[in-house]
């Protein structure tokens, strides 16, 4: 058991942390610390430069294979990578989607062309993605969805809608779970669409969350086309395509992430010692319990990371959701308790919610999103443990 | 890095599991429970002889196997799973390991290789019946006459304190206060100026004794460490033991975990296995982020206690709080998804929970250490 970075790793710490430092700055000072959670929609424009900053210099899809132009990067690395990058400051990166969804999908089941066509764009910031799967009627139950699309006049024709997509308006693709097989339900007849986003059968319109702000979308598609070649996979074959995607990523960002929440949580910390919350005797001990908390979701995720084989999701993986949602839902309420009366005052400057309400108003989505802590519930009780699925309702 | 056991200690993890589900099963742990020692010797003698497992932090010289934090971990993982009743924590975790922190060689060779051969037990004796973990809790004195020490007072809450052939008592030099004057004296329990006597604990699966000391007389040969310094050494030493007792909550809560989902996967009402309702379903899943959470923080505390580093005492503080929240959660939880079965005497449930309770406040209870998780952020 060891915990340590090779010498090799943390060559490449050192490399990816000075390139960081030479490059985040000037023009791109404004980004610093910019995107994250309740901001993920600000500073686009700014954000899409230094994409393709990063792009251009190899910084971006590190962990797709050198054939796909990427650095084929260990997990190790790939940690280490988004460790330093946050450390730094870099912004929520707008390329994401693109990155460790899209990229890695079309990578594993994709064809030629089809790698040809969109890998380079992706890894340069030259277009981006967003993901279609959530429809109104399909939330929790993804095969639930009834989006269509046909094979019409040598295209596909999309009729639908979807909904809670990230980034619709600033995307230039959506790859979206749609029907294809006329009268088919469930995980049946399904396929794995990629769609351009600038056309006039596709509408987006923006979601008015409770922070104020619009971070989700709806599209609706009114016989939107696509080209006959864009599905990934085979036609039918969505739902496998579709799965697999959601166990690319493996994790690897978390450690990032965790970084992220670590800043997060610093900056309630000094308020507190600041304003003298900290003499509250249950502010002070939860925010011992948030800070223990924090370290042991890092000690998870090393351990899922060293445990977790090419493609495989390890048992601790299952539980990587539930833990860090929950936890930084409470982070978000401990933010307000530390605040006091001071919580309900917003930021006067850019007459706007404080960062700490946005905290904690946006944390209420944690638990919801990409599996709500009850279906994250049933995956580890079902995969894990054994215990019997959960019976499907019966239709009247 | 590689954040999991090597080929090697798997192997000695899985052999450990075997032996104690051989030797430490329902009916031996029940036997150990209720006898006067609180452990059968014949199994004692085998994990010393047999298995070696008393030497394990021990190096050759003095007949131990020389291995690191990560087999202790291991081993005392299993242990807790499989509820061994023994003083291997006591003699191993906190005994070898304070006498390997700041023994003399004299002091190493006279007792370790007698710990190895499990002809030797140790325990530490550091609380009073204050029940206080800070330094204001030693009020037990000892007084220089000479060359010698003479020692008068109360230790109260000493695991296998009834049996052990060496008691490491924390006592203060008179008129001290605070962390000074603080020393630790190996004494031998054989002097009639010490008594113990065996407490009823409701846990009766690690006993507990007072030890009371009047006028005993000790020579300077049984100072461990240096005179007067023993607040930090007494620091260290609970801190690793801690480290060792987190290990064994994993086990425990483990275990608990698998018994429930084994009995809910049996057990049918309204003409469906219980397991299968999403109440149940849901509390098994809380019960086993807990387990794993728990088993990382306890596998990296590991990894640090190897490397000695200063990080050591942040990370066991963090392991011994959210690992006996987290055994004592299972615990509980188990009771109630096993119902009325739950309850009884003859089912294993309660043994556990008991154990999770009496492991929670054993060696710093979580609001002790969530304090020092404070103090540590500075707050």
């Amino acid at each position: 058991m060891r915990i340590e970075f090779s010498k090799e790793e943390e060559k490449f710490r050192e490399e990816i942390a000075g390139w960081l430092k030479d490059n985040l700055k000037g023009e791109f000072l404004s980004v610093i610390g910019r995107g994250g959670s309740g901001d993920q929609v600000e500073m686009l424009n700014e954000r899409i430069k230094w994409e393709q900053h990063m792009g251009k210099a190899g910084w971006t899809c590190i962990g797709w294979p050198t054939e796909f132009g990427g650095k084929s990067a260990s997990i190790n690395e790939q940690v280490i990578f988004y460790e330093e990058y946050t450390r730094a400051g870099g912004p929520g990166r707008i390329g994401h989607i693109g990155e460790t969804l899209a990229g890695p999908t079309i990578i594993a089941f994709g064809t030629k062309d089809q790698q040809q066509r969109f890998l380079p764009n992706i890894r340069l910031g030259k277009e981006y993605w967003c993901q279609g799967y959530s429809e109104p009627s399909a939330g929790s139950d993804l095969s639930a969805v009834k989006t269509k699309a046909e094979s019409l006049g040598g295209k596909w024709v999309v009729n639908g809608q979807k909904i809670w997509t990230s980034l619709a308006k600033e995307s230039n693709w959506i790859f979206a779970l749609c029907r294809t097989k006329k009268g088919s339900v469930g995980r049946e007849g399904l396929s794995y669409l990629l769609i351009p986003m600038d056309q006039s059968g596709i509408s987006v319109r923006p979601i008015k969350q409770m922070t104020g702000q619009s971070e989700f979308n709806e599209v609706f598609f009114d016989n939107a086309e696509s080209d006959l070649n864009n599905v990934v996979g085979e036609v039918g074959n969505g739902w496998k395509v579709a799965m697999g995607t959601l166990g690319f990523e493996r994790g690897a960002s978390t450690l990032g992430q965790q970084m992220a929440f670590e800043q997060e949580f610093m900056k309630i910390l000094n308020i507190a010692k600041e304003n003298g919350s900290t003499k509250i005797a249950s502010i002070r001990q939860q925010l011992s319990e948030a800070w223990i908390g924090l370290k042991i979701m890092r000690f998870n995720a090393l351990r899922m990371l060293s445990n977790s084989k090419e493609g495989l999701l390890s048992r601790e993986a299952m539980l990587s959701k539930l833990y860090w949602a929950t936890w930084h839902r409470n982070l978000g309420k401990l933010a307000m308790d530390v605040l006091g009366m001071e919580s309900e005052i917003g930021d006067k400057l850019s007459n706007e919610l404080s960062s700490l309400q946005k905290l904690f108003l946006f944390t209420r989505s944690d638990t919801i999103y990409a599996g709500t802590n009850q279906i994250q519930r049933n995956i580890i009780s079902e995969r894990a443990l054994g215990m019997p699925k959960e019976p499907r309702g019966k239709k009247e | 890095m590689e954040f999991n056991f090597s080929e090697e200690q798997r192997l000695l993890k899985d052999s450990a599991n075997s032996f104690l589900e051989e030797f430490s099963s329902s009916e031996r742990i029940r036997e150990a429970m209720q006898s006067e020692l609180g452990f059968n010797q014949e199994v004692w003698k085998k994990i010393a002889k047999e298995m070696g497992w008393l030497g394990i932090l021990i190096p050759e010289k003095y007949g131990g196997l020389e291995l690191s934090w990560i087999e202790l971990v291991a081993l005392q993982e299993e242990m807790g799973r499989n509820l061994f009743c023994s003083p291997f924590h006591s003699t191993t975790c906190l005994g070898s390991v304070s006498i390997l922190e700041a023994g003399t060689e004299e002091q190493k060779s006279k007792y370790l290789p007698k710990v190895v051969n499990g002809d030797l037990l140790i325990t530490l004796a550091c609380l009073e019946d204050n029940g206080d973990w800070g330094p204001d809790g030693i009020n037990t004195i000892y007084k220089k006459v000479g060359k010698d020490f003479l020692i008068n007072g109360v230790k109260r809450y000493v695991p296998y304190g009834h049996c052990s052939d060496v008691i490491l008592v924390a006592a203060r030099q008179e008129g001290t206060e605070g962390k000074e004057g603080i020393s630790l004296f190996l004494t031998e329990t054989k002097d009639s100026n010490l008594k113990k006597e065996k407490l009823i604990t409701m846990d009766q699966t690690r006993p507990q004794a007072e030890i009371t000391l009047n006028n005993l007389k000790l020579s300077n040969k049984s100072l461990l460490g240096s005179e007067g310094q023993g607040w930090d050494l007494l620091t260290k030493v609970r801190t690793l033991g801690a480290l060792g007792l987190t290990a064994e909550q994993v086990g425990g809560s483990q275990k608990c975990l698998d018994m429930t989902c084994q009995y809910v996967l049996e057990r049918e009402q309204f003409d469906r296995k219980i397991g299968s309702f999403q109440a149940v379903k849901h509390r098994l899943a809380d019960m086993m982020v807990l387990v794993e959470s728990a088993r990382s923080a306890v596998y990296y505390a590991g990894c640090i206690a190897t490397k000695n580093n200063s990080e050591l005492e942040e990370v066991v503080s963090i392991a011994k709080s959210y690992c006996s929240e987290a055994y004592f959660k299972c615990a509980s939880d188990s009771i109630q998804l096993h119902g009325g079965i739950g309850f009884t005497w003859e089912f294993d449930v309660h043994l556990y929970f008991k154990r999770a309770k009496s492991s929670e406040i054993y060696l710093g209870n979580p609001q002790i250490h969530k304090d020092k998780i404070a103090r540590l952020l500075g707050i």
